[in-house]
């Protein structure tokens, strides 16, 4: 079978193509640079590569965030239409487990997170059960000082996992400790290859359903509700 | 014989998600929006991020209705045109990058189409164009006189220094605390009432094309300050009415005098305030006293959509310009 994967939900843009079994193709940048300009391109050339034409492809998998909205909406688009144009099976994973496969061999937690700005991240933890990920903690939104009390209090070592280590690996270190396990930069970096391996035992999503997984309601809409909830206390 | 020529086009730069299929930039073969007016209500305005996610929601959606409404197939269409901007940045992105993966996916030649092209081009679905001709746009981001040529050719001889017509209406629209979107019901009261109060009108220097509305927006807040200030209540309707009056006059005034001096063959109306029905009685009124014909297309191909964008893409196409997969959202995109 044929398989696209894309993944452009933070800074890392990456693309990859698995044919029987084998991943024969993946092209990965770390780059801030505008995924929306080369995500077509690169997806062309490792087709071009591989000698693939587009209506060979048998499915996608697209990962659905969390991380920057923009990001994930340009990959969204980008691989719901094609399932769409070329009537083929879709899978959306979510962001952090893809990252998450950075510590398959890990025998402790693994704690992926993206940064989400003003000290708060987009974050969930795992832990592997034979071949099984499993999710311990739940995805969420939220403060990192409250997300490392919550692991320190498990008092087993936690792999940490996020291109945005540098903005908090001194909060880390501080809070979990000698618990903490950070690895080399390059485990750091989500690869669309894994969200094949991912995928596996996934449900298919119908293609018009599937929407990204933000974890975070637009600003307007936050607020929105907070006057709302505010106007019924005084009523 | 010369082949039809079939471009699906996508256009998503604000708050409508629209997928159309289009037959020689004339004939429409299906036409989809999908709006958003609902959500954004409660905002009193278009929320960029909620329009975002809006779009992305329904983009396949839309797609899969303008397919089945055309009763196509991938072979018959020709290419995809879209929305490359101008346009909010987020909801124009849903829309390129939908179209690439199409273009790509089933291996057709993308054009990318400038919002205002587009907004000219729905015209042609109902007239064919004569030239040179003249355009006026006017929408919630665009106040704007175009001169053409020949087909795909745009020489922009007048635009807003600051806010867009439709811009002023929303702004006056919150001030009266009327609900959203603003811009119809100062339309509706303007009707009811009169013509009480002298807003001035902005001409700018004697021989420009260009529109300014700011001043008659702030002009409107102080009056209405000011009545208040000595315990006096204007009636909302002769607000209305004074202000469209003002914009109107303006706006008439200068679409006329640009038609005599380029000796247009077509006057063409476009934009979502091609649907204010007091502007629309004013040029009609002004117009029948020459001799140039006043195209106004009706209210569904006034407002944002896609048959628009395959049209304009259309004559793009025929001029041989195609977009590579590289294309990108240009939200301050310039008409050429
Ligand atoms: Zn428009």
């Amino acid at each position: 079978m044929n398989i696209l994967a894309i993944d452009t939900s933070n800074q890392v843009m990456s693309v990859a193509i698995q044919q029987n079994e084998q991943i024969i193709g993946e092209i990965n940048t770390n780059l801030a640079k505008n995924h929306s300009v080369r995500l077509m391109p690169a997806i062309d050339q490792l087709m071009k590569d591989i000698g693939l034409m587009p209506d060979q492809l048998e499915q996608i998998v697209v990962a659905k965030g969390p991380g920057s909205f923009t990001g994930v909406r340009i990959g969204l688009s980008t691989a719901k239409t094609m399932a769409w144009a070329l009537n083929i099976p879709i899978v959306g994973i979510s962001s952090l487990e893809v990252l998450a496969y950075q510590g398959r061999f890990f025998n402790g937690l693994i704690c992926p997170f993206f940064d989400a700005r003003r000290g708060m991240v987009y974050s969930s933890t795992y832990q592997w059960q034979g071949t099984i990920m499993e999710e311990i903690v739940p995805e969420s939104n939220i403060s990192m000082e409250d997300l490392l009390n919550k692991l320190k209090a498990y008092d087993k070592p936690v792999l940490f996992l996020s291109p945005d280590m540098h903005i908090h690996q001194e909060a880390i270190e501080r809070i979990v400790g000698i618990n903490a396990m950070i690895p080399e930069p390059t485990y750091h970096l989500p690869r669309a290859s894994h969200l094949i391996l991912a995928s596996k035992d996934k449900p298919i999503d119908s293609t018009h359903t599937l929407t990204p997984n933000y974890l975070r309601l637009a600003e307007a809409e936050a607020k929105w509700l907070e006057q709302q909830r505010e106007k019924q206390a005084n009523e | 014989m010369k082949k039809d020529t079939i471009l699906l086009g996508i256009e998503t730069s604000c708050d409508e998600t629209a997928v159309a299929i289009v037959k020689n930039g004339r004939e429409i073969l299906a036409n989809v929006v999908a709006s958003q007016i609902d959500s954004h209500k409660r905002f009193g305005g278009v929320v960029p991020e909620i329009a975002s996610r809006h779009h992305v929601e329904q983009i396949t959606y839309v797609l899969e209705e303008a397919r089945q409404q055309s009763n196509t197939v991938w072979e018959d269409i020709d290419g995809i045109a879209v929305t490359e901007g101008p346009g909010l940045v987020g909801a124009l992105l849903v829309g390129v990058n939908a179209a690439k993966a199409l273009a790509f996916a089933k291996q057709k030649p993308l054009i990318g189409v400038h919002h205002i092209a587009g907004h000219i081009y729905a015209n042609r679905l109902e007239k064919e164009f004569e030239f040179p001709l003249l355009a006026l746009i006017v929408s919630g981001g665009h106040t704007e006189l175009v001169l053409m040529k020949s087909h795909g050719a745009y020489e922009l001889i007048g635009e807003t220094r600051d806010d867009a017509a439709g811009e002023a209406y929303d702004k006056v629209a919150r001030m009266l605390q009327l609900p959203y979107p603003g811009g119809p019901q100062i339309d509706r009261l303007a009707e009811l009432g009169e013509e009480a109060i002298d807003f001035p009108r902005a001409w700018l220097e004697q021989n420009s094309y260009d529109f300014s509305f700011s001043g008659l927006k702030s002009s409107v807040i102080n009056t209405i300050h000011n009545a208040k200030q000595r315990g006096k209540e204007l009636r909302k309707e002769d607000i209305a009415a004074s202000f469209q009056a003002s914009v109107i006059d303006v706006l008439t005034t200068k679409t006329v005098r640009a038609a005599k001096e380029f000796d247009v063959k077509q006057v063409i109306i476009a934009g979502g305030v091609a649907a204010n029905r007091g502007l629309r009685s004013a040029l009609e009124a002004e117009f029948a006293k020459t001799s140039i014909p006043l195209l106004i297309p009706p209210l569904n191909l006034c407002t944002d959509n896609a048959a628009m964008i395959a049209a304009a893409g259309t004559i793009a196409f025929e001029q041989g310009r195609r977009s590579g997969l590289e294309l990108n959202a240009r939200p301050s995109l310039l008409l050429k």
